[in-house]
């Protein structure tokens, strides 16, 4: 049996005198006889089995090891003396401790001393432990301190960051411009119709599809796809007169409100130049991205009873007639069977 | 200076005085934003300045004013956190007037950039202490007499505080113990679940 290196060389104590003073520096000790059987329990874990009488028990009845898990027997115990144990009681509340054990002397038994290690939380909790339970030295009331300033300072900072959440939603709710393109959104768009429509102005509606967008972004990546968005955007505000409204409705759909013009051959022109602007390659990185697209034209004149459903529904529907066609043109409304 | 001081003092006026009297103070000190944010810094003036508008709206003593917020962030229920993690500091009054100490410290571990002032404490006899308090926002020490009267009676204890004015920005308080088990107190468990 191996005895601790350090208390061979004691004079023989009468260990169960010092029981006193161990019971301050160590509350959550045990004195075990050399069978294993719990002699003496320290004040803190009296308090934890109130209810349960220890003393005389097997030290491997009460606790259950959890590491050493091999650890059957107080002799196997025994030779794992002064290493780290990872115990648990083996009834509920089943709280897990950290334990080390020492070798007394000329068949004394063995001490062993326990604490709670990161389990302190629930451990006070479970056991309406307080200050005095614990040891002047132990630094579990710190612990306890830090969980709960930590604690207290996460959940400002999570409030904080709700809140953070929230405006940025309320923002980008109110938002009318599309980021990515700096164009209109959908949301602009809407508005914008709809103020033209309550004026009764004469203006067109063109709705425009890139074509073959869909293979830039799954070929080339979403990079690519969002840089020629940007250049296709560059060509919309080119193309188009100041006034204009151009909006990015969808990912490669667009909407365009030409204000004050319903002649066709104009409208025409205007789309034409849209479409050869959008068709020259566009470089990115390495490669080439080759891009056209289909518009579909809508026009509204003064006094016209139809409402904005109907307007656009028009205009999506050229828009369609364009991409049956073969994509790469412009058709009006006004032509369709 | 710190959000979490300065929404402190947002919360003491809402629930003393109530939103009117707060957004006046807000108005009077040019607050572009009425609510502070609790963990951010702001610049320490804007603090300075909330506190001489409030007490030009509320018509009070800055004193008083001061005091009676650490009396509330000690004694209000929903200022809790406050009262639990200075009661960690110490078993009885006396180790918590020692742990005062450490409170910089202690503060700063939870939240790295609170920098709370610097406290010493001095013992002249086994009752008689001294307090100092060095800190970038004066009147200070009125605010820790309000707290330690809350405190005091949080762990039962019978205290005379006395203000002692401040030179050169340290300003000192004098702590007479009368007796440090007058009455109950409040229970204080370790591990109250939140």
């Amino acid at each position: 049996m191996i005895v601790d290196r350090g208390l061979t060389q004691a004079p023989a104590l009468n260990w169960a005198a010092l029981e006193p003073a161990f019971d301050i520096l160590c509350p959550m000790h045990l004195r075990l006889t050399h069978t294993g059987h719990i002699v003496h329990v320290a004040p803190t874990l009296k308090k934890m089995r109130a209810d349960i009488d220890l003393i005389g028990k097997r030290f491997l009845e009460v606790f259950r090891l959890d590491r050493p898990r091999s650890v059957k027997s107080m002799g196997e115990l025994t030779q794992r003396a002064r290493s780290k144990l990872h115990l648990e009681l083996r009834d509920e509340p089943f709280t897990a401790l950290k334990g080390v054990l020492v070798q007394l002397p000329d068949g004394q038994g063995a001490l062993v001393n326990l604490s709670f290690g990161i389990s302190v939380v629930e451990g006070v909790q479970d056991y309406g432990l307080n200050s005095a339970d614990f040891a002047a030295t132990d630094l579990a009331i710190e612990m306890l301190y830090l969980v709960e300033a930590k604690s207290a300072a996460m959940d400002a900072s999570r409030n904080l960051n709700h809140r953070l959440q929230g405006a940025k939603l309320a923002a980008e709710e109110q938002a009318a411009t599309d980021t990515l393109t700096g164009l209109k959104n959908r949301r602009a768009a809407d508005h914008i119709l709809a103020a033209a429509l309550a004026e009764d102005s004469e203006f067109s509606l063109m709705n425009l599809d890139l074509d073959f967008f869909k293979s830039v972004n799954d070929t080339q990546g979403h990079a690519a796809g969002d840089y020629v968005l940007q250049e296709v955007a560059k060509v919309m505000r080119a193309e188009t007169r100041k006034g204009d409204m151009i909006a990015r409705v969808g990912g490669d759909e667009f909407m365009f409100l030409i204000d004050g013009l319903t002649k066709k051959e104009k409208l025409l022109e205007i789309a034409n130049r849209l479409i050869r602007g959008i068709e020259k390659p566009i470089a990115f990185e390495q490669t080439q991205c080759h891009i056209s697209a289909s518009i579909g034209i809508a026009t509204r004149s003064r006094g016209d009873s139809e409402g904005l459903d109907a307007l656009m529904l028009c205009s999506d529907r050229a828009l369609y007639a364009s991409k049956s066609k073969g994509r790469a043109c412009a058709t009006f409304f006004e032509e369709l069977d | 200076m710190h959000g979490l001081i300065n929404k402190s003092i947002e919360a003491f006026v809402k629930d003393t005085y109530g939103d009117d009297a707060w957004r006046a103070i807000g108005a009077k000190a040019d607050l572009e934003d009425l609510s502070f944010e609790a963990m951010m810094v702001y610049d320490t003036p804007v603090t300075t300045r909330i506190v001489v508008c409030a007490t030009e709206v509320l018509n009070v003593d800055c004193a008083d004013f001061l005091q009676n917020l650490g009396t509330y962030l000690v004694s209000q229920p929903t200022q809790q956190a406050v009262r639990r993690l200075l009661r960690f500091g110490g078993v009885d009054f006396v180790d918590f007037l020692y742990s005062l100490d450490d409170l910089h410290d202690r503060a700063r571990l939870a939240v790295p950039d609170l920098f709370l002032p610097n406290l010493e404490l001095r013992e002249h006899t086994v009752n008689q202490f001294s307090l100092t308090i060095r800190s970038d926002l004066l009147g200070f020490g009125h605010v820790l007499i309000g707290l330690l009267t809350a405190m005091a009676d949080d762990y039962g204890a019978l205290v005379m505080l006395e203000y002692g004015g401040s030179q050169e920005g340290v300003e000192t308080i004098a702590i007479a113990l009368l007796e440090s088990a007058f009455a109950a107190g409040n229970r204080f468990e370790l591990g109250a679940r939140a």
